[in-house]
């Protein structure tokens, strides 16, 4: 199926270039281990801040990799013919970004315990460190994918498309790093999950349609 | 199959940007855009693939109007323009293998396709060590992959050696003695299958309006 098939190349040239989730898995690492030797502090101020720290970062790489989702292939000339594909552009727009979130997204959940443990995370938050990173990275690349593609003809577009993106990224972010606060403090962290799946879900129903809307506007 | 178009204006930022004579091209015919740089003879292919919006006119493929059914018109079309879209990271064969999958199209015809435009033997060679005839030739090679019946064509026998543009030259005849059309824009006799020459004038300045107390030069 033609959707499946852009999915299949976009992960391979992923892997090919850069080692895929490589880079922004060791951004990822390098970011949270920075900030607590720049902000120094007890192991119970590193307990307090382990989870705000975490997302943080998370985005931050997320952000890394997002300006050449599209550009990339504006440049090379491969949207166009991905415009003419048998698949309809909204459908290749999330398989773009599905592919984004393997590459980029997915390795961070892997990572993320084991930075955990250097900020003395409590061992009560791990679940809800996991769970909020598996429900919130995805749309991380849902959002990133519209302002991609509506920075896809400035050069040198990365900056805008962050002041674009980051926005839009707070609830995402806010409510992961309350679910692992009220989780380390024992508290029920259900609902702030719950929102954020809210979230990552209306990301998902308005991407395809925006971010194409964007490219098409883009390619005129 | 028959290509028609009315005569066709295309606006890009507020100026007209191509003022296109009407043509027919039909199947087993080649059409050729004639005219100096800066006619829109590209601004024309591309909105006949449906890349850019036709601001008045109308084109139609066997009955089907461009505007009335954008998805069903572009589903016939395969374009080749300036851009080879090659991705340097795969091999040449895995470049057609991804452009086939992406245009549900057999992977048999891959190995045709790297045949007619010899290709052959650097078949496993990573694209990014191909020169500029090559990654051309690996770019029209598509159009066999791509295995749709309206070819459009703009310059495509840039940087391409005598022996290539033979080779492309034979491709043309090939798919248009099987009932394709081709479109092609360039500006050397390539030795092409027999179709209408259209030439294409830059569009005119603006006609200084009567009532324009400016552009009649009132003022001076």
């Amino acid at each position: 199926m033609s959707v499946f098939a852009l999915f299949q190349r976009d992960l391979r040239l992923a892997f090919r270039i850069g080692g895929g989730g490589l880079m922004a898995g060791a951004f990822f690492i390098m970011a949270v281990t920075l900030i607590p030797i720049g902000a120094g502090g007890s192991p119970e101020v590193l307990t307090r801040i382990a989870g705000g720290v975490l997302w943080v970062s998370a985005l931050l790489a997320c952000l890394l990799s997002l300006d050449r989702l599209f550009q990339a292939d504006f440049e090379d000339g491969s949207l166009d013919h991905i415009m003419l594909a048998p698949a309809p552009l909204e459908m290749s727009v999330l398989a773009k970004a599905a592919a984004h979130w393997v590459t980029t997204g997915a390795p961070l959940i892997i990572v993320a315990p084991l930075l955990a443990i250097t900020l003395n995370l409590a061992p009560g938050a791990y679940v809800a460190l996991m769970a909020s990173l598996l429900i919130g990275t995805p749309a991380l690349s849902l959002i990133g994918a519209i302002g991609a593609a509506l920075t896809v003809g400035v050069r040198r577009g990365g900056l805008l498309l962050s002041l674009l993106v980051m926005p839009l990224y707070l609830p995402t972010m806010v409510l992961g790093a309350r679910a692992i606060e009220r989780a380390s403090i024992d508290l029920d962290y259900l609902s702030p999950l719950a929102l954020q799946g809210a979230v990552t879900l209306a990301a998902l129903a308005i991407t395809p349609f925006a971010a194409a809307a964007a490219l098409r506007v883009n390619m005129r | 199959m028959i290509l028609a178009a009315d005569p066709i204006e295309v606006e890009r930022g507020g100026r007209l940007a191509l003022s296109a004579p009407g043509f027919e091209v039909a199947a087993g015919q080649a059409g050729v855009l004639r005219g100096p740089n800066g006619a829109g003879k590209s601004t024309l292919l591309r909105a006949l693939a449906g890349l850019l919006p036709i601001s008045a006119g109308d084109a139609r493929l066997d009955g089907v109007s461009i505007h009335a059914d954008r998805e069903e018109f572009a589903s016939h079309i395969a374009y080749a323009g300036h851009l080879d879209a090659v991705k340097p990271a795969l091999s040449v064969r895995e470049n057609l293998a991804s452009w086939a999958a992406l245009y549900e199209t057999p992977l048999s015809g891959v190995d045709h396709a790297l045949a007619a435009f010899d290709l052959t033997s650097i078949a496993d060679t990573a694209s990014a060590y191909c020169s500029a005839g090559q990654k051309r030739r690996l770019g029209l090679s598509r159009l066999l992959v791509t295995d749709r019946p309206v070819w459009l064509l703009d310059e495509p026998t840039v940087s391409l050696d005598a022996a290539s543009v033979t080779l492309f030259a034979e491709a043309v005849s090939a798919h248009c003695d099987q009932g394709g059309i081709a479109l092609a824009a360039t500006h050397i006799e390539i030795g092409l299958p027999d179709g209408p020459r259209i030439d294409v004038a830059p569009p005119s300045e603006v006609a200084a309006d009567e009532n324009d107390p400016f552009l009649t030069g009132a003022w001076t």
